[in-house]
């Protein structure tokens, strides 16, 4: 390395005002503040922090020093940059144009402040990995974020989509949404058998209206949780069975050996019949028909 | 596209595509890509949620006990009407007795055992090809 060139880092330190503003002026090109999604503050603070993070990490040669602070810092700071822009949707290649596009003005850079030629082709060949490689990591730590958030929101779905809902004093409904995989199924189950409990309830209603499709795996973790529900005391019914699915597991000789209603409605009046209970409507009242629960006692029954 | 002539039966490969069976989520992918094939060849719904769920018991069969493999799904056209064709093939053990496999009840893994043969009655046209130690090769066509 010829000795009368000034190292990268200061090369870095003499020129950061010009390799900022193109810097900028290239994201700003590339539409990076179109969106609306980032300010134009935000955008030069991150420039700035990158620049001199990047300058503490080299090496008098040029190339990373693994080792220093200065690359554990950039690392953290390029992964919260990546982190932040997946979270605010920001396509992958949105996210990584933002190191790549530091090329161009560190080249000029070179070019202006470096005179020995092969100073100059040396520094913009670590240049050129330094900045492929920290636009690779960017892109790792982007994709690592997306995979959270779609684990995450996998765990929330599994959660969310399992309410299980109280009809009546010791009636109990499950309104099944979505496929019944293995791993959801076992959430499903939990969730119910827990409310039983909790709720001492006698009657579950199993509505499978939301599943598209009951394979025998599907027929069998149903199975399990209606064996399992009436250990703890409660009957299910199954409700919510679309022809197509009946017609199909007639095929299948699926067989659920347990009662099921067409529809929510039709389940709850079971429920209700079971329990002694009778919805009745309700002569003179105040605003036209309504219905009104009566117990049987309250009707002298 | 691909036509071919079996005597006097010309059969039209329209699409086709191809999905990896390796994950619990491969297989509600096979479900949702099946749908969709389905859809474009016109199938009623009854159809429909047959083809689905016969590729959802071998898609299955195919993770658990095949080791996993792949799926191609072609729609076809015949002289007056259309189908669709699923072809699983897997790399795993194979199946040593498949008339057992394919008798209701029967099953290694503790599941219902009606899968195999839940899929043939559900499908139109079956096949099963299996050399133990070499791996399995189930093809199911439905009809509109
Ligand atoms: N792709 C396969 N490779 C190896 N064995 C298989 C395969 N598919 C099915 N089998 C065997 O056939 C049996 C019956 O399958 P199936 O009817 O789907 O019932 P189940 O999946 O409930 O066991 C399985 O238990 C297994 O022993
Ligand atoms: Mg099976």
């Amino acid at each position: 390395m010829p000795n009368n060139d000034k190292s990268l880092a200061d090369l870095l330190a003499t020129h950061e005002h010009e390799i900022l503003q193109e810097w900028q002026g290239l994201l700003k090109a590339s539409g990076a503040l179109q969106t609306g999604r980032i300010k134009e503050s935000e955008l030069a603070t991150q420039c700035r922090n990158f620049i001199s993070q990047l300058r503490g990490a080299l090496r008098p040669d040029g190339s990373l020093d693994k080792s220093s602070d200065g690359y554990a810092s950039l690392k953290s700071m390029l992964g919260e940059v990546s982190r932040s822009r997946a979270i605010q949707g920001f396509t992958p290649s949105e996210t990584a144009s933002f190191v790549f596009s530091l090329k161009q003005p560190l080249f000029n850079a070179i070019d202006k402040g470096t005179r020995a030629a092969d100073a100059k082709a040396s520094y913009i060949w670590q240049t050129s990995l330094l900045v492929d490689e920290l636009g690779l990591y960017t892109i790792e730590a982007y994709a690592k974020t997306r995979e959270d958030i779609i684990a995450r929101q996998t765990r929330e779905i599994a959660e969310l989509s399992t309410p299980v809902v109280k009809l009546w004093e010791g009636v109990l409904a499950l309104p099944v949404i979505g496929t019944l995989d293995s791993e959801r199924t076992q959430t499903v189950m939990e969730n119910l058998l827990q409310s039983i409990v909790e709720q001492s309830a006698e009657i579950a209603i199993i509505d499978i209206t939301g599943v598209p499709t009951v394979d025998t795996l599907t027929a069998q973790h149903l199975l399990k949780t209606v064996a399992a529900a009436r250990l703890m005391g409660a009957d299910c019914i199954i409700s919510g069975i679309r022809p197509q699915i009946a017609q199909t597991m007639v095929h299948l000789g699926v067989e659920l050996n347990v009662v099921s209603k067409a529809n929510l409605a039709d389940a709850f009046a079971l429920a209700l019949h079971r329990l002694k209970k009778a919805i009745v409507s309700v002569k003179q009242a105040p605003s036209g028909r309504q219905s009104r629960y009566v117990s049987p006692e309250d009707r002298g029954v | 596209m691909l036509t071919r002539s079996i005597g006097e039966i010309s059969m039209t490969v329209l699409t086709s595509n191809t999905i990896e069976i390796r994950s619990g989520d491969d297989v509600v992918r096979v479900r949702q890509e099946v749908r969709s094939r389905a859809v474009e060849s016109g199938f009623s719904l009854v159809d429909q949620t047959k083809i689905v769920t016969a590729a959802s018991e071998i898609a299955r069969n195919t993770l658990d006990y095949g080791e996993g493999g792949t799926l191609l799904i072609e729609r076809l056209e015949e002289v007056g009407r259309r189908g669709v064709r699923l072809t699983f093939e897997d790399q795993g053990p194979g199946i040593s007795d498949i008339e057992r496999a394919l008798t209701d009840g029967y099953t290694s893994g503790g599941g219902l055992g009606l899968g195999l043969g839940g899929a043939k009655r559900l499908a139109n046209e079956f096949h099963i090809q299996s050399q133990p130690g070499k791996g399995t090769r189930v093809t199911i066509i439905r009809w509109k």
